[in-house]
This record gives structure tokens, C-alpha cells and sequence, in this order.
């Protein structure tokens, strides 16, 4: 049966990966603690946050140890996201703009 | 499950070559149970759902025009007497995280066939998931009761941050309420011994969904708490 194969690996990776997650998400904690302003704090952010989602996705979903077919039907599609996101930020500073320019006192 | 596929000959070339062979070959394109191949493609449809409503959220946070509340001050508390900022997001991520390695280790116990570590690791996942949602109430609770936010303004500022704070971590804890149903019903059958027969693919693919909650958890974490 399809089944019995299914993904096994030793307990101790599941450990290790908790522990990193732990300690990234006091990480992403601290940059809020330290106060980090501007540049600085976005960029720990972004590095925390797609840091855990990877190690998420690729040991906890198991997602490294899948073929290749599936990696693409995941990863893939998801960049689409990224047209939207550089849209709506143009669209987003524009309207700020007009705010700015017709309802400012 | 019905589709017999001879695993051994048919995915075993690894790369590109065994992908071009997985898609042009007659028969099943994905080395895996079509329960599991559904909860992908479930997923992978739930990270639009999120990724727009992020995106949304982005959209109006750089159009408002009034200075947007700082979600360090919003969600601080004080515990025994000291002012702690983002404590109780801190602790509501660690709880999730928890559960997120408690899951793993189920699926895994799950395949080994230890029917009562994998039952009881998906019990204590359900109650971590349950604590969670638990603290959102609680959160909830203080930023009406106490900070008087609403959907449609509140006293700090832009009137668009109560909006789309309910609107995404709303979404988000029906998924973890859902997921803990979810989990709750599957760790009973397992424990009863109902999947004897059929396999335990079924704890991997409960434990997908609910690694996503976490993930998705990851990205509201950032861009909505620390931004």
C-alpha cells in the first residue's frame, strides 16, 4: 500500500527544529524589545519570518524529502503573489498621495 | 489509495528527469496518497486567501493618512508589575510553535504505529491550539473592552487598523479553532484504532494542515505585530 513508505525520520530533527523556532521567534521578540527603527528593523523581520516559514515548510511539511513535482505545484504559484504586492504598494502610495494632496487641512 | 501504482519502478529517478517522467508517464502524477495531494492543494488555495488579505491590509496601512497605532504599545501588558510590550503575542507564538513540534512528533510516532504516543501527542497539539485560541479571546476582549477598538475606528488612531486586525487574526484563529476540531476527532480515531487498516496517512495530512496554521501564524506575527 501507498501507505507504508510514508515520511519517517529520526524524532531528534523535530527537536532541533522546535529549539531553532524558539529561538528565531525570541529573535523576531528582541527587535521589538531593542526598539530597532527604519531599515534595520524591517529587514530582521523579513530575515526571522522567512526563516521559520522555510524551516516550517521544509521539515515540519516535510517538503524537503518530496519530489520535484510537487515542490513546483507549491512554490511556484505563490510568486504570483508578488505582482500583487508591488500593485497594490504603487496603488497604496498613490492614494496616499491624493489624501495628502485634497484633504489636508 | 484504488490507483495501484508499482512504487518501486515508478518514482524512483530524482530531479527534473524524474519529474518530466512523473507528468508524461501514464499514471498517477504524484508519489503520494490523493488525501495528502488534496490538503496541498488546499493549502496552497488558503495561501492566496491570506496572502490577499495581508496584501489588503498592506494597502491600507500606506494610504491612511492617520498615524497608524504602534502594536508595541497596543498589545503591551503589565505582569506583576512590569510594562511588557507584545508579551502575550510573544507567549501565543511560542504556544503555537510548541504545538506545531508536538504535531510533528505525532505524525512520526503515527508511522512507527505507536497508536498511544501518536494519540496523546495530538491530544496535547489540540489542547495547545485550544489555549491559543483561548489568549486571541482574551486579547480580543481587552482591545474592545479596554482600548475601545472597532472595525470602523478606534481612539489612537487610523481608523483602518481595527478593520483589518479583526478581519486577519480573525481568519486565522477560525483556522486554529477549525484545526483543533480538526485534530481532535482524528487523535479519538486514532486512539480507537480505526486506521489500523487503512494506513496513518491520514495524522500527516491533519498535520499539514495545522503546520500551515503555525506558518501562516509566522507572517501575521511580522507584518502585523512588529511592523
Amino acid at each position: 500500500m501507498s501507505e507504508a513508505a510514508g515520511q519517517q525520520h529520526p524524532i531528534g530533527i523535530y527537536l532541533k527544529i522546535w529549539i531553532l523556532l524558539f529561538v528565531l521567534s525570541t529573535f523576531s521578540y528582541l527587535v521589538d524589545w531593542y526598539q530597532f527603527q527604519g531599515f534595520v528593523r524591517w529587514t530582521l523581520i523579513l530575515i526571522f519570518m522567512f526563516l521559520k516559514a522555510g524551516f516550517i515548510v521544509a521539515i515540519f511539511m516535510h517538503l524537503t524529502w518530496e519530489r520535484l513535482s510537487l515542490k513546483y505545484v507549491l512554490l511556484l504559484p505563490p510568486l504570483a503573489i508578488l505582482v500583487l504586492i508591488a500593485l497594490m504598494s504603487i496603488e497604496g502610495d498613490y492614494t496616499n498621495f491624493t489624501r495628502h494632496l485634497f484633504f489636508d487641512r | 489509495m484504488s490507483v495501484d501504482t508499482d512504487k518501486t519502478t515508478t518514482f524512483t529517478e530524482p530531479g527534473v528527469a524524474g519529474m518530466v517522467s512523473d507528468w508524461s508517464s501514464d499514471k498517477q502524477a504524484f508519489d503520494m496518497p490523493w488525501g495528502k495531494l488534496m490538503m496541498w492543494i488546499f493549502l496552497l488555495s488558503d495561501t492566496f486567501i491570506f496572502s490577499i488579505f495581508l496584501t489588503g491590509y498592506m494597502n491600507v496601512r500606506m494610504s491612511a493618512t492617520d498615524q497608524w497605532p504602534n502594536p508595541s504599545e497596543v498589545f503591551a501588558l503589565t505582569l506583576f508589575g512590569v510594562h511588557l510590550p507584545l508579551i502575550l503575542i510573544a507567549i501565543m507564538t511560542f504556544v503555537l510553535i510548541t504545538s506545531s513540534g508536538t504535531m510533528a512528533m505525532a505524525v512520526n510516532y503515527a508511522y512507527r504505529g505507536d497508536r498511544r504516543k501518536t494519540a496523546i501527542l495530538m491530544g496535547l497539539t489540540a489542547l495547545l491550539g485550544a489555549s491559543f485560541v483561548g489568549m486571541q479571546a482574551f486579547e480580543w476582549t481587552k482591545l474592545i473592552v479596554e482600548e475601545g477598538i472597532r472595525p470602523w475606528g478606534n481612539p489612537m488612531g487610523a481608523a483602518q487598523f481595527g478593520s483589518t486586525f479583526f478581519m486577519i487574526t480573525g481568519f486565522h484563529g477560525l483556522h486554529v479553532t477549525g484545526g483543533v476540531i480538526y485534530l481532535a476527532i482524528v487523535a479519538r480515531k486514532v486512539g480507537r484504532g480505526d486506521y489500523e487498516k487503512k494506513g496513518y496517512a491520514i495524522v500527516e495530512i491533519a498535520g499539514l494542515y495545522w503546520h500551515f496554521v503555525d506558518l501562516v501564524w509566522v507572517f501575521i506575527f511580522a507584518f502585523f505585530y512588529l511592523w
